[in-house]
């Protein structure tokens, strides 16, 4: 049986046909589905294994990232989501996908309630940024998505970055069940905690992440690839790394 | 209701502290800190409760929001001494409204019929400032053009209050149609009711309009249909913006009596456009067989494989963005973006690409003419909408650049450009053929229509002055837009519509008049149209620039599947009107004629100009290069004046990789921080081909002679594409004209050599581009950058921008500007002629050098074929052009890329030079690169480049400096290091 993932399109999200192709590279087929056409037929979620959430800016962003399509998607579409969830399927989100799981508390979701326990906000420096760094993987975390990757380099592009938590209690507990699954190791590029770039939840099947592997399916696509032989796009590996897991389950 | 939302910890806001910066950097450092305040008013939407409105707007846990207090009460906020609120005025679009207000109706799934409006409010902690700088401070905050604000000192908080709701109504037209006797007016008349209604014709162009009202063909046919002899202000309004130098280009069509006082000859010239650019594309059809669709579309289509094409765009916003920088700017990239949807049957964009010109951004604030902005708040608020237009879009924003110059302080120039990608066919016909048939229903679709932008078509064919008119600015919203685009590839795909068409300048009047001549007729019913709110005269429903919108022609058996699907999508359509084959325009309010014309006469009857133009060469002789000239220091300058220095932290705020698709980014090098020539990309997953961006542009040189002006820009860009790797036979070029006024007059009594410098800029054009098999696609021009304020004319100096699309058959074998490996052997190819008029050399050293830069042709494509060569058999390491600052700069940005070094020596560089070493260093002779060759590739190098000039000048090393060598003597000597910090300025 074929994996098949839903990529949501609509309302300004923008990375959605590079998110596709990931998908669609990693030995899953890969659908863009409407926002409005979900909520208009929650049911048609369970015709897939993989939800992703692309980067984009969502409504603008003119609330705060993310936070309007998190709204939509608390209103009309927990019940589906959270059985989506509870039937072991797997959720992306990267970027402005990152920041709605966020807001819509999906990620980490302690208590299994969706209340919110961490933000992305705006850079320390104020201002959206487009750069190539490294990011390294936490080997303890049980993360699905990452497993077996060490380091990567990969692109940001945001303006609303800035990982923060409620409390230190809450930043403790991510650090102790391993939940920060992906740190900046290069350099912090907007002022968050613990350099944390991507975080997951306790089953491992939930990822959230800044920086953008979608952005790196080919060699050419790293900013040095015309000084050092890159053998292939490695943002791929991410996507591979979920695919596979499904693919031994169904 | 008022829901004030702000961080809980204020310290942490990213955005307040750039801002705080920024104030402390040009207002005053006496400001100690700053918080910002999200402001949401809204009125008469039952729904929305306050714990609603706190759930919706704000963010959890980074932020707190508060209905019943205010956050300048908050314990939480600084200690603040002035608080500042700002919102839009009334009818100007502010997508943070519109946004709020789909939250509410989305999320409730309710119609929220009441105002909402957003404001942001800022909270300043400082000593008491006097009046002088919190007028400063609030300059830096809002622009009263689009904007409106409350300022309260602390102590007059309490007994000053904030408003529950700001001003919101419009002031409201009478709603009729004005008759005009024209076919009795006077000369004095005619003028005088041009000028009134800021119709912007000439009385030559009035007087025709008169002659149509007279004609009794006219007179009989509207007598048939009991239609009044008069003419409406619509019919006066559609004519004016039809007319308009905008739309119609005018001094490209007009008849020129060229003068060369050099020659003594005399040309009669019957348009330019025809002549010399037109001409040059006719002229490559043959032997560039690539093209599909050239002038007639929104933008011109070429090949890219067997079942894509790709199309190209590059558009001006100029007298927009001087009088609001961000809204004009964003404007502008949105606005070209529908250039490329409106393509053919609808095109995706796939990148943008931008070059911003401004006036120095040091120049002191006393030398700004009054009513103009300075040129570090234009740069400002340009490159801020450059950001959201371009980010929140989606579509990487790649190439651009940024000019400075004292001639831009009267007008910016904002160059926007776009690209798309076409599948071949759609619907089993080529994708690039627009039709439209009688019976087709003509549909607007997108936002609604509001007074923005009124007259703005006419207002940029003027010069800016004291009384530009604030209804001309609009702002574009990428979200919105966004939305429809999403919409229309997805109708398009469905196969549901026939043609498409932008709503830009001139708004309906000149979409929908622009179609109707397809099927040679249309019917709009101007009471059809959606408005924003009431109060709208038909004339301005008509011309009316309100933005995100598209209009179409749908076939009536379609409609009902096209209108639904856009309103699942949240896309407002309707139906305004029916295309015909009539051969009128006929236009009604209420059913009643509001405007009927004749469509030969609207798009024919325009009685060309007739000008003077007369070139007499400058000056040309040359002062003495210093004898004691630290070449050294010159570098360093060269590499920290604006122009040449690094952009990187305002590019960077650019989103250049989204999509995907990108190959060659904007930096490069070992730690991606040396320039690029130019961009590549892939668009298309499945496939290794790709596309090359690169512009061309140096409007230094047109203080010498424009013909050279032309042919170095079109070079510069030819040849980027060349060093890049793309295909020397499949590249094609935009043309893009920004010039100063240049028909003689009382206020422009230089206007007959301004004129010749245009003619000798297309003659250079032409020159260029058939040499080089450069087949033009698509063009604008622009002809009144002059700002006039305070008694004194500020003129841009004549600039041309070429913009490059070309195709680069393996993008595995794109080739980069920066060093690779110590050891590999450094080559100079094409021949360094010496010249330093109008070079960046000139620019610093002041005084005058002698003519520009010129091009052979012959020489310089025998250099790029061998080059293209040469890199195809994959022997090119790196590769730069030569370009601001001659080789010295060149050299120094390759050995920058690599973090290694570099030694070379000028002694013997293939050319005609004379011997000062400032001229060999810093000359800006064209068709040009620094190439880097690793050893054991040399010889089969050398063998590709034989009969081109070229020579081994040196070797890339690990010594971490850049050195330059003449007769056996160090000329130049530089660290990376310090090259590192000459060319990254601070203030960028």
């Amino acid at each position: 049986m074929t994996v098949k993932t839903a990529v949501i399109t609509g309302y300004g999200i923008n990375a959605d046909n590079e998110l596709r192709q990931a998908f669609i590279m990693s030995g899953s087929e890969a659908d863009k589905i409407h926002i409005q056409d979900l909520i208009e037929k929650p049911q048609s979620l369970r015709d897939y294994h993989i939800l992703a959430f692309p980067g984009g800016f969502s409504f603008g962003d003119h609330l705060g990232s993310g936070l309007v399509f998190a709204h939509l998607f608390k209103h009309h579409l927990k019940d589906e989501l959270d059985s989506f969830i509870a039937d072991g399927k797997l959720i992306i989100g990267i970027c402005n996908g990152f920041q709605v799981l966020v807001k819509m508390g999906v990620l980490p979701n302690f208590e299994g309630d969706w209340s919110c326990d961490v933000s992305l906000i705006h850079n320390n420096t104020g201002v959206f940024e487009n750069s190539w760094l490294e990011v390294e993987f936490n080997e303890k975390s049980h993360c699905i998505w990452t497993k077996g990757l060490d380091r990567m380099d990969v692109p940001i592009r945001h303006g609303e970055g800035r990982f923060i938590t409620k409390s230190s209690e809450v930043l403790e507990r991510l650090e102790k069940e391993n939940l920060a699954a992906i740190r900046y190791s290069d350099r912090n590029p907007n002022g968050s905690e613990n350099d944390i770039a991507g975080i997951t939840d306790s089953t491992g099947r939930i990822l959230g992440l800044m920086p953008h592997p979608e952005a790196f399916l080919f060699p050419e696509n790293h900013p040095r690839w015309t000084r050092k032989e890159i053998k292939e796009g490695f943002g791929l590996r991410i996507f591979r790394n979920g695919v596979d897991y499904m693919k031994s389950r169904i | 209701m008022r829901t004030e939302v702000f961080y809980k910890n204020s310290e942490i806001d990213g955005r307040a502290k750039r801002l705080l910066s920024l104030i402390r950097g040009t207002v005053t450092d006496a400001v100690e800190n700053l918080a910002m305040v999200d402001v949401y008013l809204t009125e008469g939407i039952a729904e929305l409760t306050p714990d609603l409105s706190k759930e919706l707007f704000s963010d959890p846990v980074a932020q707190e929001a508060a209905t019943d207090t205010h956050a300048a009460d908050s314990s939480l906020m600084p200690d603040w001494k002035y608080l500042i609120e700002v919102t839009y005025r009334p009818g100007v679009t502010n997508p943070v409204a519109i946004t709020a207000r789909n939250t509410i109706e989305e999320t409730l799934s309710i119609k929220a019929a009441g105002i909402i409006q957003t404001a942001v409010q800022y909270l300043i902690k400082s000593p008491d400032l006097d009046n002088k700088t919190l007028g400063k401070l609030e300059k830096a905050l809002y622009n009263p053009l689009i904007q409106q604000s409350r300022f309260i000192k602390r102590e007059e908080w309490g007994e000053k209050k904030l408003p529950p709701i700001y001003p919101y109504k419009v002031v409201k037209s009478e709603v009729k149609v004005e008759n005009f006797d024209i076919g009795n007016a006077s000369d004095e008349d005619l003028l005088r009711l041009s000028k009134e209604r800021l119709l912007a014709l000439t009385l030559n162009e009035m007087k025709s309009v008169k002659s149509y009202f007279k004609d009794p063909e006219t007179l009989k046919k509207r007598e048939e249909l009991g239609i009044s002899s008069d003419t409406t202000d619509v019919e006066l309004e559609m004519i004016a913006q039809t007319w308009s130098e905008h739309c119609k280009h005018k001094i490209f069509s007009a008849n020129i009596n060229y003068r060369d006082l050099e020659t003594g000859k005399t040309e009669r010239i019957e348009s330019v456009f025809k002549n010399y650019i037109k001409k040059t594309t006719d002229d490559l059809t043959e032997k560039r067989p690539f093209l599909k669709s050239v002038f007639h579309d929104n933008s011109g289509v070429i090949d890219f494989d067997d079942n894509h094409l790709v199309c190209f765009k590059v558009e001006t916003h100029n007298s927009p963005s001087a009088l609001d920088p961000y809204g004009g700017s964003i404007t502008g990239i949105v606005g070209v973006n529908r250039d490329i949807m409106g393509t053919g049957k609808g095109a995706k964009p796939f990148f943008n690409t931008n070059f911003l010109c401004f006036g120095e951004p040091d120049t002191p604030e006393e030398e700004i003419p009054e009513g103009l902005l300075h040129p570090a708040t234009v740069m400002r608020g340009v490159h801020h909408g450059i950001i959201d237009g371009g980010n929140q879009s989606g579509i990487p924003t790649v190439a651009g650049g940024f000019l400075f110059d004292d001639s831009f302080t009267g007008k910016p120039l904002v160059f926007c450009g776009t690209g798309g990608l076409l599948p071949a066919e759609i619907d089993n016909e080529g994708s690039w053929i627009n039709h439209i048939n009688p019976g087709d229903i003509a549909v607007m679709l997108g936002g609604r229509i509001g007074k923005d932008g009124i007259h703005g078509a006419t207002f940029s064919s003027q010069a800016l002055d004291e009384e530009s008119p604030s209804s001309a600015v609009q702002i574009g919203d990428p979200i919105t837009q966004k939305k429809m685009f999403d919409f229309l590839l997805e109708a398009r795909d469905l196969g549901l519509y026939e043609g498409i068409t932008d709503n830009g300048a001139g708004g309906l009047s000149s979409s929908l008049g622009e179609m109707a001549e397809y099927s040679n007729g249309i019917r709009i019913d101007l009471d059809k149209c959606p408005l924003k709110y009431e109060g709208l005269a038909p004339w301005e429903i008509l011309v009316s620039e309100s933005q995100e919108r598209m209009s179409l022609a749908v076939k009536p058996e379609k409609l009902e599947r096209f209108l639904s699907l856009a309103e699942k999508r949240d896309v407002e359509a309707t139906a305004v009107g029916e295309f015909q084959d009539t051969g009128y325009l006929d236009i009604r309010y209420k059913d009643k004629p509001a405007c009927f014309l004749s469509i030969e006469f609207l798009h024919n009857g325009l009685p060309a100009m007739e000008l003077e133009a007369e070139w007499k060469r400058p000056f040309s002789g040359s002062d003495p290069v210093k004898a004691d000239l630290d070449n050294n220091k010159m570098l360093h300058d060269l590499l920290n004046e604006p122009n040449i220095a690094s952009k990187e932290s305002l590019v960077r705020q650019y989103d250049h990789e989204v999509g995907g698709v990108s190959v060659v980014k904007p930096f490069t090098g070992a730690n991606s921080d040396a320039p690029s020539d130019g961009a590549v990309l892939r668009p298309v997953f499945e496939s290794e081909r790709g596309v090359t961006v690169t512009h061309g542009v140096c409007p230094r040189y047109s203080d010498k002679d424009t013909y050279d002006m032309a042919m170095c820009a079109v070079d510069e860009a030819y040849r980027a594409h060349i060093g890049s790797g793309g295909n020397p036979e499949f590249a094609a070029v935009l043309d893009n004209f920004c010039w100063p006024d240049p028909v003689e007059s009382e206020t422009t009594p230089d206007g007959k050599y301004k004129l010749a410098q245009l003619v000798r800029a297309c003659k250079g054009l032409n020159r260029a581009c058939i040499d080089y098999g450069l087949p033009l696609i698509s063009g604008k021009d622009s002809m009144k950058n002059d700002a006039r304020m305070g008694g004194k004319k500020v003129s841009i100096r004549p600039t041309l921008l070429v913009s490059l699309m070309g195709i680069i058959d393996n993008t595995g074998k794109s080739v980069t500007t920066d060093f690779k490996n110590p050891g590999d052997n450094i080559y100079i190819l094409g021949n360094t002629n010496g010249e330093l008029g109008g070079t960046f050399f000139e620019k610093i050293s002041g005084g005058s050098y002698g003519p520009a830069p010129s091009v052979d042709t012959e020489t310089a494509l025998s250099t790029y074929t061998r080059l293209s060569d040469a890199i195809q058999k994959n022997l090119v390491a790196s590769c730069h052009d030569i370009s601001d600052g001659g080789i010295a700069v060149a050299l120094a940005e390759s050995t920058l890329g690599g973090m290694t070094g570099s030694e070379i020596s000028i002694d013997s560089l293939p050319g005609s030079s004379a011997g000062e070493t400032a001229r060999l260093l810093f000359c800006e002779s064209p068709s040009r690169f620094i190439v880097s060759v690793s050893p054991d590739k040399s010889s089969d190098f050398e063998k590709t480049m034989k009969g081109s000039p070229f020579r081994l000048i040196g070797k890339t090393t690990d010594t971490g400096k850049m050195t330059i060598m003449k007769n056996n003597t160090a000329v130049i000597e530089a660290s990376v290091d310090s090259i590192s910090n000459s060319w990254k300025r601070e203030d960028f």
